[in-house]
């Protein structure tokens, strides 16, 4: 996260005062202040993160399928994050905090929902009754 | 809410408008940034359902049989590179020039326009040749994940418009800013949740 605040933060007191005109209540001082240069880091990242998981899958470069399950599951993560921090321009000082704050609560819930529910569902699905051999050949 | 608001001075005899606490200017920023939050748990649901019965394909064809990564992967490209011009569109609105950010808007909204509409063309060949979303469960989750994402892309783009005419009509006022920065929160949004489709129902769904 201290990506976040090494870009922009230069840039963010010359951009205020040159534009200082907005009527009466700086109401552009509020907004996320954006640069090219972490739009292009962003891009860059975002790009990169993109092709080598297709490329893994597409040219299935390995045989074992949980070595590129798990290294394109990485790479979604790091994508996301790369997407919050350079295009969302999520940061600890925004909001004074409470969009980070939200975010994390969101996080913590997405979590839960997701591997809540694959759990259970999996787990139901090993303890259901075994079929007889007559419910078998009658399967639909 | 505090005592010194409200007896002013005595000595001066001034009368004083003091509005309330002080907080947050923009409370319009935070305020979107929790519907998106909410609307990651719908996502979240979503992708648990798809999670769930992805694997379920009623003697049906499977991901393997039905996915085009080439174009899924030109799909992406497009919502990616609108991601980036809007992002050029942050950057001339930041610098107060009103053609130039309704330019890259308009650009936005095309590679939108050919996201959705490379996605209705898979969709419309997935039902034409029989794996429409009643065909299982795999693909009722299916067609509900990467539709609801779709139809939030095409909603993005009728806002898109919206803002155009706006900013054609009222330039860059401080309302169409805020509005500028919301549609970009939710566009950078999609991406994200894109990411997440991407990984998880087409190139898992490839390996599977």
């Amino acid at each position: 996260m201290s990506a976040a605040n090494v870009h922009g933060s230069d840039a963010r007191p010359v951009e205020s005062h040159v534009h200082g005109h907005d009527e009466g209540h700086h109401d552009g001082d509020e907004l996320p202040h954006a640069s090219l240069r972490g739009y292009l880091i962003g891009f860059l990242l975002s790009v990169f993160l993109t092709a080598i998981p297709f490329w893994l899958v597409i040219g299935e470069v390995f045989a074992d399928k949980r070595i590129t399950t798990a290294i394109i599951v990485v790479f979604a993560i790091a994508q996301m994050l790369v997407h919050v921090v350079y295009f969302l321009h999520l940061d600890t000082r925004s909001q004074a905090g409470w969009n980070m704050l939200a975010a994390i609560f969101t996080i913590v819930l997405v979590v839960i929902a997701i591997s809540g529910s694959l759990w259970v569902m999996y787990h139901m699905n090993a303890n259901m009754m075994p079929m007889d051999e007559h419910e078998l050949r009658n399967q639909p | 809410m505090s005592s010194s608001t409200i007896s002013p001075p005595a000595e001066t005899g001034n009368r004083y408008l003091v509005s309330g606490e002080h907080h947050p200017a923009n409370g319009t920023m935070l305020g979107f940034w929790l519907y998106l939050m909410s609307d990651c748990l719908i996502f979240a649901v979503l992708f648990a359902m798809y999670g769930v019965v992805g694997g379920n394909y009623a003697a049906g064809p499977s991901p393997k049989d039905l996915f085009d990564l080439e174009l899924v992967a030109v799909n992406t490209a497009m919502l990616l590179l609108s991601s980036i011009t809007y992002g050029m569109a942050m950057l001339e609105m930041q610098r107060h020039r009103v053609k130039p950010t309704m330019l890259w808007l308009a650009v936005t909204g095309l590679f939108g326009l050919a996201f959705v509409g490379i996605e209705m063309y898979e969709f419309h060949h997935l039902i034409h040749e029989g794996a429409g979303p009643q065909r299982s469960a795999f693909l009722s989750a299916f067609f509900t994940l990467v539709g609801t994402h779709g139809l939030h892309v095409s909603f993005g783009i009728v806002w898109l418009v919206v803002l155009l005419t706006q900013l054609g009509r009222w330039g860059l006022t401080a309302a169409n800013r805020r509005r500028l920065a919301c549609l970009s929160l939710f566009w950078h949004f999609l991406d994200v949740i894109w990411i997440g489709v991407f990984t998880v129902v087409y190139l898992m769904g490839a390996l599977r």
